[in-house]
Formats: C-alpha cells, structure tokens, sequence
C-alpha cells in the first residue's frame, strides 16, 4: 500500500520531510518496494533518530514497522532472527520472560531493530558489549537488483561491514538475527555517586571497569572549578528479583511546549534539583525500564523543546585527547548558556564494532540536547563539532542536523567505501547533504 | 469448559495485523492457534511468529471469502484440529466507496466479504457444534456498522448487517454456552488502513485492540468497543437527530 506526500518528523523535529511511504506487511513485499520504487527510496524504522537520516524529502521511504514478526527463535542459547521492523520494546516482552536481555539497548527502545543496526547503537554497557554490531550475527538484505543477500562476518563480509552502521544505504535490511544476553533477573543493582568535576569523572569511570553499564549525567551549566559536576550512575544485572515485564508510558506530552519553557534559568533549576535529589546517591535496585529508559516513561518529550525543535549534538574523542576535548565542549556549552537537562558523558570501550561507518572509539562521548533558537545554536555547534574534529573524533550521524560534508568526512574517512557499496536506489537526506 | 490455557483457538483472516496482535498474546498464553487465510505463505510467517514466541500454531490456507464449500471445510478443520473453543473472525475488506458506488463488482465484493462470507463461515461452524460445550465467536466488525454514513456506507451496511446476524445469534442463544462477542474497533493502524492519513488519539494501534479482545472473551461480554471512547462517540452519533447529523460530511 502506497500513501502519497506523507510528511515524516524525525525525533529532534528541526527537520520534516514530505515523502511517498510504502509499507510492506510481509517480507515478500520488500522487494516490490524497493525495485519498483520511481525515485530514490530509504527504509524507515520509528523516526527516532534525530536529524535526517531516515528522510528521503520528496522521494520514497519502505516503512518497516508492519514487518515485526520473529522468524526462528533459539531461546537456549538466546539466539533471534527477527524481521528489521520488529521494535526493541516487542523483542524485549518476548525476550525477558525467557530470561534474555538485549546485549546492547540505545536509550529507547521505541526504535526497530533494523534502525538500531543501520546506526550501530550503542549503550551504557559499550566498554564491555561494544556496539549492538558486535552481537549481529547474520542480516538478510534486499538490494533494488532484485537480490536478497545475506551478510555475516564471513558471507559477503565487505557488505555486511557497511551495512552496520551504514545509515540504510546498503539496502533494506528485511532481518536481523542477534545474540542475546542472558538475565536471571530484570533488575540492574545502580549506584549513583556525586561527581565534583571532570576528573573526577574521569577517575570515577576508570575505577569503575567491573561496572557493566556506566553513565553520568553533567550540569551543563557549571563553570569554573565545578565544571563537569554532577552524578556518576553504574549499574550490573542483578540476580534477585524475577522477570516482571515493563508496562507503557505513564505519561505523555500532549502538545508543544511553548518556546520560553526551557531557557537558562529553568534548566538551571531542574539542574540544581537534579543534583540535589536526596533519594539518588548509594546503592539500589531498579527495574531495566527507569535505569535503561528513563525517558520512555513520557511519550513524545521531544514536544519539551517546542515547535522549533531540538538539536543533540553527540560526539566521540579519543581517550588521548577525551579529558581536554570534553573539558572544551562543556565550556563552550556553560558560555552560550544553551544547554539543557540531558547532558551525558561515558566512556566508550576498546571494543571495535565489525560496522564501517561505526560511530563509538575508544575513550569518550557526551551527547547534549540544545533547544532550536535558530543561526545562535547553529554556530554553537559548528564550533563544537570543531572541537571534536580537532581533538581526532567524530560526530554521531543518527544525532545529526547540522554537521557540513567536510566535518563528516573528516570524522569517517571510510564513507567512500560505503557510498562504492551504496544500493543504487538508496538516498538519504543525510546522505545528500555530506557525501553528495 | 477448557482451561483457559488449553483453549483451541481458531482465527479467520489469520494475516490480519489485528488477528496476529491477538493470536501472540494468546499463543503466549498457551493456547493452540488454527490460522486460515488465503496466502500460504504469509500465514506460515505469522505461525513462525508464534511458534519462535513459544507458541503452538497450524495453518489452513484456503480463500476465505470464495466459492468454497463451507461445510466441508469445516469439517476437514474439525478433523485435523479439533472443534474450537473460540473462534475470531478477523478478515474483511474496506474496499474504495466511490469505486463501489459505480462499481458494482467492487460493490459486492465489498458485501459479500465482509457479510455473506463470515455469516456463512459462522452457520457452517455452528451447525458442527456440540449445543452442550462452550464456544466463544468473538468477530470484528466496525464502529462504521452503528449508523449509515455518505462517506462508507456501503461497507458499513456490511458491517451493520453482521452486527445484526450476531446479536440475533446471541439472542437466540442466551442462556447457553454459546458466547457471541460483537467487536467494534474505531480507527486502526494496519495496512488495511495504510492509505488514510493517521496520527492523532483516535487511532490505535492492532495490540491495543487486541488487548481489549482479550479481556472482552474472558468477561463474556456481547459487545465492545475499542479503544473504549468509541462507544461514547458511536452513541452520540446515534442520536444524533437527522437534521444536524445531515449536515456532517462524515
């Protein structure tokens, strides 16, 4: 079924994108889709990567969220092949009852599992998982030739390496077959510790290596010795407690927000409550769904930003260089007093993803959400990405609205070799604005 | 009556997204789920579905809304499956109502899939059964079957016209263990429904519905709505006197 003109709305809503959408309900239909496409086409997932990545303005997008279904499933030794479009929130209600856990969940798990591949996520386990590339063991592929190839790390070797984190260009990924991770319970024992400054940070992160997952949240708004304060968050799956499910979202933002909502003064009060909340610091025990999710608890918060949207700017920097690249990112930030709540640091691990294009390496990355107030944040994160590039690392595309072609391909020298295994009738709007 | 884990299920349009959301959660409940459709291979899809989700599942592929011999059928379904506990009926059309108004092919198709058929299907089956033994016939039908509208009334007459078959089932049989559970789902987000522009809290998702099936077997109810405001829209709708409903272009 073909719906003409549907305006699809990435999750940081600063770009929208009119598109004709094909959406097959079963595999066979994939292939029509893409050969008999008139102009250039991209599978979609949920829309909830930020920027423009999953559009296609004015041509054609294969949604694939119809396509959900398991194929075969080895629940002994937790091995999946599912269809591309199945979500990771459906995975896990089949998984987590049978004792198995994604091996590597982004913050959401309202993205399909074909997008979390095409973007390498990675998570707050990535020292010790590396990308969710890392536990893809085979991908079936439809390419516009008319083929289905299927890709593993010894089968078409070269495609299966672009296709992860290959941003969908490689074709329509039509399944994904995963290794799980095994859970004897679906709580994570958390610590939270208070964070005084970047190297304590640093120091925290370090000590903290038999920690398997790791996070910390940054007052973005900091300056001066207390530059990089806020709370260090470590977590391992606990053994107590069962396999209770995760229930929906409680609450939900009906409408946007309006544009004087989040300025420096409300974001520095939630900052300073954040910091403060008395009931966060030491040990407990915590369902999967807050410590992996937190935010899946209110649908559409992106609507917080208003109508113009958010950018998040995510970068990664080599350990060489992390502590004084983070240290000038921050300060940049802290002086165009335009951050926001969701400032994130971690350290990322020296487990290599198979993916071309993968966006982790080794040493650290914050991600921060910065309000859309037009030229103003535009050149904030110019002079980011800058910084970045400068200290040797790169800017994360499934984040991306605003980084220039040479920026891109300054941080992937490897995109060549990805635009030579591109599918033909493959575009993307991200695409087009770095590699074209 | 069978345990609840035990019950034999048997789903007609088993391709249908809604018929898949309800059969994963009753697959997963233990259940055993007959899938019959006309498309072989995506019914073995779905059944794959269930089976990797722990699920039992068979298929029956056969054209549901064609010239086939009903009773014979079902009794081939009896012997290769066991007469159900419940059944769904989950296939229909919506069709194009302003191709049907001159197309008259489309027209009867549009009748004869979503009445004719399952009316039929429903006798066939219920002529089979065993009066003594409980048997749930839970069929979706619309909220457009509730009052004739310009813009579908073709297919909602369709959809009226079973609703009157089942609620003169269910009289007929009240007092006995025969359930009938009339289902009216408002708008949802299938391929059935890919062409429409959607989005907006009127729109469902099949999971949704399928949750609200779930709990209506289980309480016996004759009839739900679902999401749930669509019984307090269809009933304003219904009232509303002809004059003002007249002069909406719904």
């Amino acid at each position: 079924m073909t719906t003409p003109d549907s305006e699809i709305e990435p999750w940081g809503r600063v770009f929208k994108a009119p598109h004709t959408i094909t959406t097959p309900v079963f595999l066979s239909d994939v292939g029509a889709a893409l050969t008999g496409a008139r102009r250039t086409t991209l599978a979609l997932g949920c829309a909830r990567s930020y920027g423009d990545v999953c559009l296609n303005g004015g041509g054609e997008l294969v949604r694939m969220t119809a396509l959900d279904r398991l194929i075969a499933a080895d629940w002994d030794n937790g091995v999946v092949r599912a269809e591309a479009g199945l979500m990771l929130d459906a995975l896990l209600c089949v998984a987590v009852p049978k004792g198995w856990f994604l091996p590597v969940t982004p913050g959401t798990k309202f993205v399909t599992l074909g997008g979390a591949v095409a973007n390498d996520v990675h998570g707050k386990n990535h020292e010790h998982a590396g990308t969710i590339g890392c536990h893809v063991r085979r991908i079936g592929l439809a390419r516009s030739s008319g083929e289905v190839v299927e890709l593993s790390g010894n089968d078409n070797a070269e495609l299966f390496r672009a296709t992860i984190g290959g941003l969908g260009l490689t074709g329509v990924m039509l399944w994904v077959e995963l290794s799980l991770k095994k859970i004897t319970s679906v709580f994570v024992e958390v610590e939270t510790l208070a964070i005084s400054d970047l190297d304590h940070f640093f120091k925290l992160a370090e000590e903290s290596v038999d920690w398997e997952h790791s996070v910390a949240w940054v007052d973005c708004l900091a300056t001066g010795k207390g530059l990089g304060r806020g709370l260090f968050m470590r977590g391992r799956h606990s053994a107590r407690g069962g396999l209770r499910m995760h229930g929906n979202p409680r609450l939900a933002v009906p409408f946007d927000a309006p544009p004087w909502l989040l300025n420096s003064a409300t974001v520095s009060l939630f900052n300073l409550a954040y910091r403060h909340r008395p009931w966060t610091l030491g040990r407990r025990s915590v369902h999967y769904d807050p410590f992996f999710y937190p935010l899946d608890a209110v649908a559409g918060w992106n609507r917080l930003y208003g109508a113009r949207g958010f950018f998040q700017h995510q970068c990664a920097v080599p350990k060489a260089t992390a502590a004084g690249a983070v240290e000038r990112l921050l300060r940049l930030t802290a002086e165009h007093r335009q951050g926001s709540f969701l400032v994130v640091l971690k350290l990322f691990g020296a487990r290599k993803s198979p993916g071309l294009m993968s966006f982790p390496m080794e040493g650290a990355t914050l991600a921060l959400d910065l309000p859309n107030r037009g030229e103003r944040t535009r050149r904030l994160l110019q002079a980011m990405t800058a910084a970045v590039l400068e200290a040797g690392g790169r800017v994360y595309p499934a984040k991306d609205a605003a980084m220039s072609a040479d920026a891109f391909r300054a941080g992937y020298p490897d995109w060549k070799r990805l635009e030579a295994l591109r599918d033909p009738k493959i575009m993307s709007d991200f695409w087009r604005r770095v590699a074209q | 009556m069978t345990s609840d884990a035990a019950r034999n299920i048997w789903i007609l349009g088993g391709t249908s997204a809604i018929a898949q959301a309800y059969a994963r959660r009753k697959a997963v409940q233990g259940c055993k789920i007959l899938l019959i459709g006309h498309n072989e291979d995506h019914l073995k899809a779905n059944a794959a579905d269930l089976a990797a989700r722990g699920g039992t599942a068979a298929i029956e592929a056969l054209d549901l809304a064609g010239e086939v011999d009903r009773a014979a059928a079902v009794d081939k379904f009896i012997a290769q499956h066991g007469f159900p506990d419940e059944v769904l009926v989950a296939y229909g059309i919506l069709g194009d109502q302003q191709r049907a108004l001159t197309d008259l092919a489309h027209a009867a198709d549009i009748i004869d899939v979503n009445y004719t058929s399952v009316a039929l299907w429903l006798l066939a089956l219920l002529a089979r059964r065993d009066p003594a033994k409980a048997l749930t016939l839970a069929v979706i039908g619309s909220v457009a079957g509730d009052r004739g509208r310009g813009s579908n009334f073709i297919y909602g007459s369709a959809k009226g016209g079973l609703d009157r078959f089942l609620e003169g089932l269910a009289h007929a049989n009240a007092g006995t263990p025969l359930h009938v559970l009339r289902i009216k789902p408002g708008f949802v987000d299938t391929p059935m429904t890919a062409a429409m522009k959607k989005g907006g809290p009127l729109w469902a998702t099949p999971d949704r519905i399928a949750a609200d099936i779930d709990k209506a077997v289980a309480a016996r109810a004759a009839v739900v709505y679902t999401p749930w405001f669509w019984r307090w829209i269809m009933l304003v709708i219904r009232l509303l006197p002809r004059f003002l409903f007249n002069r909406l272009k719904i």
